[in-house]
């Protein structure tokens, strides 16, 4: 009994190993989501900036969109911030947000101070509406065609060499596609 | 022909670092004195051969060698000298060199700093270190082979990320990796130790200095690190909680533990099990934070390129190596004879204390950077890991421990006379109280709780650091003769004191104004005006960025002109924010461009961080106390005069009781 407590250690470390093993599985940047190719799942979910208004998965469809899902408490998030803004201006492609896991006031304020470069922000404090999504951490961007199909799903924080390698090229496709 | 000589050089390192270990733990388990005595030449050799590829691999970066891959991926034409040389660690193979680099460095310095331990010891020391070297050397040669070739040749290389193209960024991760690796050595000691099943105050002396040495670089990296990100990513924080720097802080919280617990181990020859724990979980978590950052299990800032074989391949080696270590542990631990009590009231109870407030801060830090996996193994509850979590988290043991901090610096061994205690230490308690009471309110005419405790515990700290020294000197007039431990001790807590009030600072009274300015636009943040002139284009040598030119001014008389950037790398094309900094020891004036709003106008993040420089200064005194510290006497005591010494707090004499 006495010297089962200096098994402790070994044992803790034993159980963070399995966590570790499947993490190494679930990682997402390494299996595709499985949503990929599916349709998006369905949200509905108060806004950010107007609450009481519903934001909903449908506002997306009719045209390729990419939905950004963020937090102010994820470091990525800043990192990828000042490129989001850049895209906005851009205006390739509607850009819609949204805020994971995360308390209003402080989105609100990431907003104002950062600079707002989203269509509509879906608010999901609970992590509901992302947890269909099959959201892991954040940031996490989606790709989706005109009908709400998954295209690309990208893990981290969004950059250009990202966007000119993964994105454009499959916006590009659907815009052909289209007309 | 020099990259492949590179990599030549690094097979012979794996050669010779699986000699060490043959040697290093074959010769004292077969009793070959012979075998013992190779291991030292033989880790020297391997240092030799890691320096060779390392010098290689820094080689085909200056010359800019794009045949590499790796030059190829992290490097550039028009990237200037310096970077192109500490661009070498800028990605995961070249990093993993260097960590190869330092760990055979710390080898070579067992092997010629160990003339006062005996053989059998130190060559079982340098047999794990040569273990461990075999393990990444492996892995860099399997998985991460930062020689290889990339033909044809691109014309250029794709750039060194942005972000890594700062000159705090040069000596950043090299602290970093010796304070990592450096806990190597600890590790290796326990596991000697383990081995021998023995463990005792000369044992405790042989590992400190090198514990101390590991810890004052870990720390100086880890300061490095906040500073870098606090001026180059732009927003003002300097700490953020992300993975990566949970990685290189769970470290040090138990180094810090460790170099503790090694104090009581040394003096009283107690907490024997403990320290063995502790110096092999340091280095456990070093190793584990090499796991999180380039599995790609958990997403960060600091992320590298990630892949799934190089996961398999170090998740491997930590069970290796944390199992096998936590399994010894298992099995001799319950053997040490440990004997002794303390009274509830003593130095060793004060350590005590501190060792558990460290264990948890570490573990809750854990779980919370753990926690997405956890969350996606089980399907856990919903807290928000983020900031507010770890704020909280390492806040609440952190508290008790200064304060307790002040008490047991100034406690004896075995038993502590309480009113001996309070009668020396209350007045310097009241000063601190009425310090934090008054001064905040004359001098920044606001009052709030935190900044109420936090100054009154920074000052605390630091009012009765220096007691005993000072005492001595008045005394004496001088301080030789007096242990360098304790001074090292007084000092490192008079560094946390310093922080402590840096944070508290920096935290309640702080002001950060995010506004829109057109040219022309005058804002006020505490004394000092900001007047925004403009903006205009300028060119770096491997970027293009808009200037912004911003006046400062405090009672109509100008302070500085600041110049904040926003670059766009031309390779890469990552849109980058360089902040501007007027900074003095009492506060910082931080102005960063955020985003453009059209008509020349830009928004703006304007901060003004009151003694933000204590923070790392205060790191800075720690680490600096660490390395003295290491010069004390006892640590130079030769093998024959101490065989007669062993008992524990065998050193004679008051003036000798240091902890640090």
């Amino acid at each position: 009994m006495k010297s089962l407590k200096y098994l402790l250690p070994a044992i803790a470390f034993l159980v963070l190993v399995v966590f570790f093993y499947r993490g190494l599985f679930l990682d997402p940047r390494i299996v595709p989501s499985p949503l990929i190719g599916k349709p998006a799942p369905a949200f509905e979910l108060e806004d950010l900036r107007e609450p009481g208004k519903t934001v909903a998965m449908s506002d997306m469809l009719g045209q390729p969109a990419v939905l950004n899902v963020w937090a102010t408490w994820c470091a990525g998030c800043r990192q990828e911030h000042p490129f989001l803004m850049q895209l906005a201006r851009s205006g390739e492609v509607p850009l819609y947000g949204m805020n994971y896991r995360d308390e209003r006031p402080l989105a609100l304020d990431w907003l104002r101070r950062l600079g707002d470069p989203y269509v509509t922000v879906a608010y999901d404090p609970e992590g509901n509406g992302s947890l269909d999504w099959g959201v892991y951490g954040s940031p996490e961007t989606f790709l989706m065609d005109p009908q709400g199909i998954i295209v690309y799903k990208h893990l981290g924080p969004l950059g250009p060499k990202v966007w000119e390698t993964e994105f454009r090229p499959r916006i590009a496709a659907m815009q052909g596609a289209g007309q | 022909m020099i990259p492949e000589l590179g990599h030549v050089a690094l097979i012979l390192a794996l050669l010779l670092a699986l000699s060490q270990s043959f040697f290093g733990l074959a010769g004292p388990i077969f009793n070959k004195p012979g075998w013992s005595a190779a291991a030292k030449p033989v880790g020297v050799g391997h240092f030799v051969f890691v320096c060779i590829a390392y010098g290689a691999l820094t080689h085909a970066h200056i010359v800019n060698d794009f045949s590499v891959a790796y030059v190829a991926g992290h490097s550039n034409s028009s990237l200037p000298l310096m970077y192109r040389i500490s661009g070498v660690w800028g990605g995961h193979e070249g990093s993993l060199l260097l960590w190869a680099l330092m760990l055979a460095a710390w080898g070579a310095l067992l092997g010629v700093y160990t003339k006062r331990i005996p053989l059998a010891t130190a060559a079982k020391v340098l047999g794990v270190m040569g273990v461990v070297s075999v393990g990444f050397l492996w892995f860099m040669l399997a998985t991460s082979n930062p020689f290889d070739r990339l033909i044809p040749a691109p014309l250029d290389g794709r750039d060194l990320n942005p972000l890594l193209q700062d000159p705090g960024l040069i000596i950043h991760p090299p602290m970093l990796y010796m304070g990592y690796v450096g806990f190597a050595v600890a590790f290796a000691f326990a596991i000697a130790a383990m081995i021998e099943g023995k463990v005792d105050a000369q044992w405790a002396r042989w590992v400190r200095p090198w514990t101390a040495a590991a810890w004052a670089f870990l720390t100086i990296g880890i300061a490095l690190g906040s500073w870098w990100a606090y001026y180059e990513l732009g927003w003002g924080g300097w700490w953020f909680w992300d993975p990566v720097e949970n990685a290189s802080f769970m470290p040090w919280l138990i180094g810090t533990a460790l170099l503790h617990s090694l104090a009581v181990t040394e003096r009283r020859g107690l907490f024997k099990g403990w320290t063995l724990l502790l110096a092999v979980s340091a280095f456990s978590l070093s190793l584990l934070g090499t796991f999180l950052v380039r599995s790609g299990v958990l997403v960060s800032v600091h992320a590298f390129a990630t892949d799934p074989d190089r996961g398999m391949f170090i998740l491997a080696m930590l069970v290796f190596f944390i199992g096998g270590a936590l399994a010894l542990y298992a099995w001799r631990a319950p053997q040490l004879a440990q004997k002794g009590g303390f009274a509830p009231l003593s130095r060793e109870t004060f350590l005590l204390a501190n060792n558990m407030l460290f264990v948890v801060a570490t573990l809750l830090i854990l779980f919370g950077t753990l926690y997405p996996l956890f969350l996606d193994g089980l399907g856990l509850g919903k807290i928000s890991v983020g900031p507010p979590y770890f704020n909280l988290v390492f806040i609440i043991p952190t508290l008790p421990l200064v304060l307790l901090m002040g008490l047991g610096m100034h406690s004896t061994w075995k038993k502590t006379d309480w009113s001996q205690l309070k009668g020396k230490l209350w007045p310097f308690a009241l000063g601190a109280f009425l310090f934090a009471l008054i001064v905040p309110l004359v001098v920044y005419r606001q009052f709030g709780l935190m900044k109420f405790v936090g100054v009154l515990l920074g000052v605390w700290v630091m009012a009765v650091a220096f007691i005993d020294p000072v005492k001595y000197w008045l005394r004496k007039r001088t301080l030789s003769g007096y242990s360098r431990t304790m001074i090292a001790m007084c000092t490192a807590h008079f560094g946390i004191g310093l922080f402590v009030i840096g944070v508290t600072m920096v935290e309640t009274y702080g002001i950060a104004r995010d506004i829109g300015m057109k040219p022309g636009d005058t804002v006020q943040v505490d004394d000092y005006s900001f007047t925004f002139v403009g903006t205009r284009d300028i060119e770096g040598p491997n970027y293009s960025a808009i200037q912004g030119e911003v006046i400062v001014e405090k009672d109509g008389r100008q302070v500085t002109t600041l110049y904040p950037e926003k670059r766009t790398y031309r390779v890469q094309q990552n849109p980058m924010t360089e902040a501007a900094i007027h900074a003095r020891i009492n506060r910082d004036l931080f102005v960063a461009l955020g985003e453009p709003l059209g008509q020349g106008a830009w928004s703006m993040r304007i901060q003004y961080k009151p003694f933000i420089r204590l923070i790392w200064l205060g790191a800075l005194v720690m680490a600096l106390a660490a390395f003295f510290g290491m010069t004390d006497k006892r640590y130079r005591v030769r093998r024959e005069e101490v065989v007669g010494s062993e008992a524990p707090g065998g050193a004679p004499g008051k003036l000798q009781e240091g902890v640090a």
